[in-house]
């Protein structure tokens, strides 16, 4: 493992975004706006709604960009052989994927500062917990995207192939993980699954946080969780990234 | 039009400087085919060139010497390594077929990111950006994204970043396709350059396949490849002698025509 090398490829990975403004418009700005837009459909309806779906968005929407714009840019890496060159260079399987989930985990703490601020001080979300955990919460469930998304795209082709990824992956997750029905009113196969996907726990903590007095001991359990999955996530994309292909 | 000898260096003698590249019985498949099937080959110091049709194996064999081909048998050695080690990977400088660098990147951020890869630090690596840009003729195009450059300067790019750090070995795969004919000249011309050495350092020892015959009189060396065998390793006069022609091509159809199945010479 080499820093320099890690720092190289962040560095590079965030001018690459830069140049992209649209994508940079995506990754900042959607979440934002996608939690003022549920906000506002909720604005007529009586009672505290939005309290109760707004924890939930706050894990869900960085999760799911990063989970998108990951797959697709690496996989972009594979199939125009910088992917082959890298490797063929002094370079280690984990300065990639740390700089990739360092590049993403920096947009991550901006986009969630975006949603959070926004979510918090315009939409009156009542947030009991300190905020920087909030923060924390969301930004290591984006980074639990970025792994997701550069393991998924060692199974994608073409970039067609790689957003095809996000329906299978994501929506699942979305429907389980609690914003429709909550987790323990579940039938108790689909709890069962919930308990296993790592995007119930972002949600629970998110949750939490928003509850008056929240166990911050629980807190931390569910974020070491969606921690756990993001590392298990890095390895296994480690795994996908072969030196030697055929 | 296409012989023109490097300055300076005498084509490398025969078996004088053999030994950067040692192929033996290498055996490559893919989907059930064996696109190498036992291939035994060497290559020394100079400039070779492996010719041979679209298909025939060329892109294969320069992975594998590379280190990125999943192989099924054989033993490659490169600079008395084997093929792919870890202490290579700063050795042996590789050029792909399609340039891969980043298209959303400038010229100059692309060979800045991979000199730091490569582990120059930050006085080497902008002498070795400033080098390499002269090298292959992109200085005025520095700043430029390479996503808006022409074919012909993408792939150039890619060939800068390969002589970022000064390698003992140069792999080329079709590094002057879509290059017009000034260019090429000039690439060739580079190939002997780095060939050659300079101040006393060894020169590199450079690889490069093309489909395109009349290359082949630019070579101190050729390998000639035929449906994964080599059917003809020797200098581009000594191929042209022992078939009693004038081109290379010619001596490649009469080596094809003598021995349609087995390839035979090596």
């Amino acid at each position: 493992m080499s820093a320099p090398v890690t720092g190289a490829v962040a560095a590079r990975v965030l001018t690459q975004l830069r140049r992209d403004h649209r994508t940079v418009a995506m990754l900042l700005a959607l979440p934002t706006m996608l939690i003022v837009l549920l906000w506002w459909v909720f604005s007529d309806v009586a009672g505290d709604s939005f309290d109760r779906i707004g924890p939930a968005l706050l894990a869900i929407f960085p999760f799911t960009v990063m989970f998108l714009v990951t797959s697709v840019t690496t996989l972009r890496e594979r199939s125009s052989g910088t992917l082959e060159r890298l490797l063929a260079m002094p370079m280690g399987r984990v300065d990639f994927l740390l700089g990739y989930a360092a590049a993403f985990a920096l947009t991550a703490v901006v986009q969630s500062a975006l949603a959070v601020g926004v979510a918090v001080g315009l939409l009156g979300l009542d947030v009991e917990g300190p905020l920087w955990l909030l923060l924390l919460v969301a930004v290591v469930d984006a980074v639990l995207g970025t792994a997701l998304g550069l393991f998924v795209s060692a199974f994608a082709t073409t970039e067609f192939q790689a957003v095809q990824f996000m329906p299978l992956v994501v929506i699942p997750q979305l429907l389980l993980c609690g914003l429709f029905v909550p987790r323990d009113a579940l039938p108790g196969v689909l709890g069962a699954i919930s308990d296993v996907l790592p995007l119930s726990y972002a949600v629970d903590a998110m949750d939490l946080l928003t509850r008056p007095d929240p166990g911050l001991g629980e807190v931390l359990g569910d974020l070491a969780v969606v921690a756990g999955f993001a590392l298990a996530g890095l390895v296994l994309g480690a795994a996908t990234l072969r030196r030697r292909t055929p | 039009m296409t012989s023109e000898q490097q300055p300076g260096s005498p084509p490398p003698r025969h078996a004088a400087a053999r030994g950067v590249v040692e192929v033996r019985g290498l055996v490559v498949r893919r989907g059930g085919r064996a696109v190498l099937d036992g291939l035994d080959l060497e290559v020394g110091a100079g400039v070779t060139g492996l010719l041979g049709p679209s298909g025939c194996g060329k892109s294969t064999l320069m992975r594998a010497l590379v280190g990125v081909q999943r192989t099924h048998g054989g033993d490659v050695t490169v600079l008395g390594e084997p093929a792919g080690s870890a202490g290579l990977r700063e050795r042996v400088g590789y050029v792909t077929q399609a340039a891969a660098v980043y298209d959303d990147l400038t010229v100059a951020e692309n060979l800045r990111f991979f000199a730091r890869v490569l582990g120059l630090r930050r006085g080497e690596g902008t002498s070795a950006v400033d080098r390499v840009l002269g090298e292959v003729d992109l200085a005025g195009h520095r700043d430029d994204v390479v996503g808006r450059l022409s074919g012909g300067q993408r792939s150039r790019v890619s060939l800068a970043v390969a002589l970022l750090r000064r390698p003992d070995l140069l792999v080329l795969d079709e590094p002057t396709v879509g290059l017009d004919p000034v260019l090429r000249q000039d690439l060739w011309a580079l190939f002997h350059r780095l060939a050659a050495g300079a101040d006393g350092e060894p020169g590199t020892a450079v690889l490069v396949s093309s489909h395109v015959m009349d290359e082949a009189e630019r070579c101190d060396r050729l390998l000639l490849m035929r449906e994964g065998r080599v059917i003809a390793d020797d200098t581009p006069a000594a191929v042209k002698a022992a078939a009693g022609v004038a081109s290379v091509e010619e001596a490649f159809l009469a080596l094809v025509h003598d021995a349609p199945t087995e390839g035979g010479a090596a």
